[in-house]
């Protein structure tokens, strides 16, 4: 899938997004149960700012020292017996991949949710080959079944589907018969998968954490799929981002514990999977040969730079999970697999910033998201510093905006220019007071009045008003 | 005491009311205050589109107009963000002096429901509003300012004031300075569900303590026609007492 799906303009996907009421009110109450949830996971862990704090210096630290790790790391899955590519692009990695699973001469293969498999579009280059990949995370196998429609959320893709839509896919695609109880869904989906964790030659994860001291693979979910996908077949190929790292199992234990109580709100999830190396003499499960492919694709420049926090990302999600603009253009607008504020920041720097150019502006700036990330990413301020780069440095912002910014420039040093200024635009804006206020604006105002009333500039300013008083003699 | 007034922008402008209210609450309760006519804007419309280069031009002027106060109050907590923001503006290696001065100005700015309690120690302004009303929490004065409990505060020592709590207060109105034309669609979205959240506690009057989100709300309101006062908090908290001041 790549980064990027489809092809349709912004204000187009924010237009459908605002239109899908059913999608709405699924986010909605998704972001409500989720948000709640978290706020009361980190109040039962004592200061939570505490916490985050101590998170946000385990990240710094791992990323300012990334090169050293990554090599810690390596050595550790190499003694282990496991094989380690280092991939800078997209495409150095699903070669990659599509080698070992080639080599195997498999068809099987069976994935647990991994968003850098999407960014690399793994699941195309795998079916081109003739192979048979099946999601088995309950979010990603509905989004799968149902025509490969584009995840909406980092944590829950399937998130703008409620039970009903997905029991009618369900009923269309694979002839399910039963209600719209989760339960039974899930059943039938298990059933559904079974054959395919026992026959697969391959079994592809992403990686949550990577322990560099011990060469460990951790795998967060919440459904024990994981776990069948790393140990029934004989070969696992684990991908992660070239930042998920994490020094010892001591930072280990403090992120997962922030990111199950981000993502969703539990002290911890129902799996949490650590896999170091192949199986090994002796052992009763795991696999016989072990890959572990780490990408680059665009990380390292951004290491370095103003935007170096991004990297802290965990992905756990908590910031869609407050973010108003989120709840009411849906996932799906953002155009790219990362959505949400996070996906604002993250997508122009991975997937190209003129492809991504309004994201950034897709923002109130209400640092919702700062607030609840728990690794202290300032989310709202990166969001500015993507506007500067358009606006000043590629010069990309509208012209009538820009000169509209140097006239502002002009008028914010000047204080005559500013009163005349603000004069002028009483004075100008007469003809089209009405009651007080202003009900269908000229010129720029436009896009103002379209949905609220201007009050009409008052015909005493404040600072007249001061002046007069004085004047008056009613204060020295 | 004395204490320098920031305006802002769109209270000089659009709701001199509220600049008169809270020249008038200063006053009352003992401050001298201080109205440098040079002040313009604090920049925010060019910092956060991108134009650094703008609102830089707009800081060193406000820096270089409230270099002599004692104490810079505003009715805003998004513009007094700002004012502080200015620390960060300046980060260039050849702007350390710029820096400083942003930093001195840093440390004497308040929104003014946060120098009223910190500074003045204030609570009670002995004021009486007999409505029904709700309060606004903007996102800026209370998630970038740190400012939370000072408004509660001197609400709740409001007298015939009943104050419901408004459902999903976390919640941004939608205005965001140029989001709410520049991305009017889902600003439309954002605000139409604070009016119902604002409708769903009966209350008579809107407070918030920033121009901007209250200009947006109301204008919102107004354009539906319901009937909700919109009221900027110094104009509450000098509510009653209009007469006793001047």
């Amino acid at each position: 899938m790549g980064i990027q799906f489809g092809d349709v303009v912004f204000y187009r996907r924010v237009d459908k997004g605002i239109r899908d009421q059913f999608m709405r009110s699924a986010v909605r109450a998704a972001q409500e149960r989720m948000r709640t949830s978290r706020l009361r996971a980190a109040e039962e862990l004592g200061d939570w700012e505490e916490w985050r704090r101590l998170g946000e210096e385990i990240r710094r630290h791992t990323l300012e020292h990334l090169d050293y790790y990554l090599e810690q790391l390596s050595d550790r899955v190499h003694a282990l017996g496991g094989h380690v590519f280092f991939a800078q692009t997209a495409e150095e990695a699903t070669s990659y991949i599509r080698d070992v699973v080639q080599k195997r001469d498999a068809r099987r293969i069976v994935k647990s949710k991994s968003m850098v498999t999407e960014e690399i579009s793994l699941n195309d280059v795998l079916e081109a080959i003739g192979c048979r990949v099946v999601e088995t995370d309950l979010g990603e196998y509905i989004l799968q079944v149902d025509d490969h429609d584009p995840p909406s959320h980092i944590v829950g893709p399937s998130v703008h589907k409620d039970r009903e839509r997905i029991r009618r896919v369900f009923a269309e695609k694979l002839g399910y018969t039963g209600s719209a109880e989760p339960e039974e869904m899930t059943a039938f989906v298990r059933q559904q998968l079974r054959p395919d964790f026992l026959t697969a030659e391959v079994g592809i994860t992403g990686c949550n954490f990577a322990v560099a001291e011990s060469g460990t693979v951790c795998l967060v979910t919440n459904e024990g799929n994981g776990r069948l996908v790393t140990s029934l077949p004989p070969v696992h190929i684990a991908v992660m981002g070239m930042e998920r790292i994490v020094p010892t199992w001591e930072e280990l234990e403090v992120m997962v514990g922030l990111l199950c109580r981000s993502a969703v709100g539990q002290k911890l999830t129902s799996y949490i999977n650590c896999l170091t190396g192949p199986k090994a003499a002796g052992d009763v499960d795991g696999p016989e040969e072990f890959h572990l492919v780490i990408i680059d694709n665009g990380r390292s420049d951004i290491l370095g730079t103003e935007f170096q926090s991004v990297l802290q990302c965990i992905r756990c999600g908590a910031c869609l999970n407050v973010c108003p603009v989120y709840r009411h253009i849906g996932g799906q607008a953002y155009g790219s697999i990362y959505s949400g504020p996070i996906g604002a920041v993250l997508s122009p720097l991975l997937g190209g910033e003129d492809l991504y150019r309004e994201l950034p502006y897709a923002s109130s700036l209400c640092a919702a998201c700062t607030e609840a990330c728990p690794v202290n990413i300032p989310l709202h301020d990166l969001l500015i510093r993507h506007r500067q780069k358009t606006a000043e440095e590629k010069r990309q912002s509208p012209l009538g905006e820009r000169l509209a910014m140097k006239a502002f420039g002009m008028v914010a040093e000047s204080p005559r220019l500013y009163r005349w200024g603000t004069k002028l635009a009483r004075t100008a804006l007469l003809p089209w007071e009405e009651d007080g206020v202003i009900r269908q604006g000229p010129g720029p105002l436009q896009p103002w009045t379209s949905i609220r009333d201007l009050p009409s500039p008052e015909r005493e300013t404040f600072r007249e008003w001061f002046e007069n008083r004085r004047k008056r003699g009613e204060r020295p | 005491m004395k204490v320098s007034l920031f305006i802002t922008c769109l209270a000089d402008l659009f709701y001199p009311e509220v600049g008169q209210a809270t020249v008038e609450l200063l006053e009352r309760l003992g401050c001298e205050v201080d109205f440098p006519v040079a002040q313009t804007c604090c920049g925010q419309p060019a910092f956060n589109s991108g134009y650094h280069r703008e609102a830089k031009k707009a800081a060193r002027h406000m820096i270089e107009t409230f270099a002599h106060a004692d104490y810079v109050v505003a009715p805003s907590g998004s513009c007094t963000a700002m004012l502080k923001e200015y620390v960060h503006l300046f980060s260039g290696e050849d702007e350390w002096e710029w820096q400083e001065k942003a930093r001195a100005l840093a440390e004497k700015c308040y929104e003014l429901t946060q120098f009223l309690t910190e500074i003045l120690g204030v609570e009670d302004v002995n004021a009486t509003l007999p409505a029904k009303a709700t309060y606004h929490r903007s996102c800026h004065m209370t998630r970038l300012l740190g400012v939370k409990d000072a408004p509660m505060k001197l609400l709740a020592n409001v007298k015939g004031l009943s104050l419901a709590e408004l459902p999903c207060a976390h919640d941004c109105c939608g205005f965001g300075g140029t989001f709410s034309v520049k991305m009017a669609p889902i600003s439309q979205q954002m605000v139409d569900e604070k009016v119902v959240h604002i409708e769903e506690t009966d209350a008579e009057v809107l407070i918030g303590a920033d121009c901007g989100c209250l200009m947006h709300m109301g204008g919102r309101i107004r354009r539906q026609g319901k009937p909700i006062r919109v009221m900027h908090i110094a104009q509450v908290l000098q509510s009653g007492l209009e007469k006793e001041g001047s």
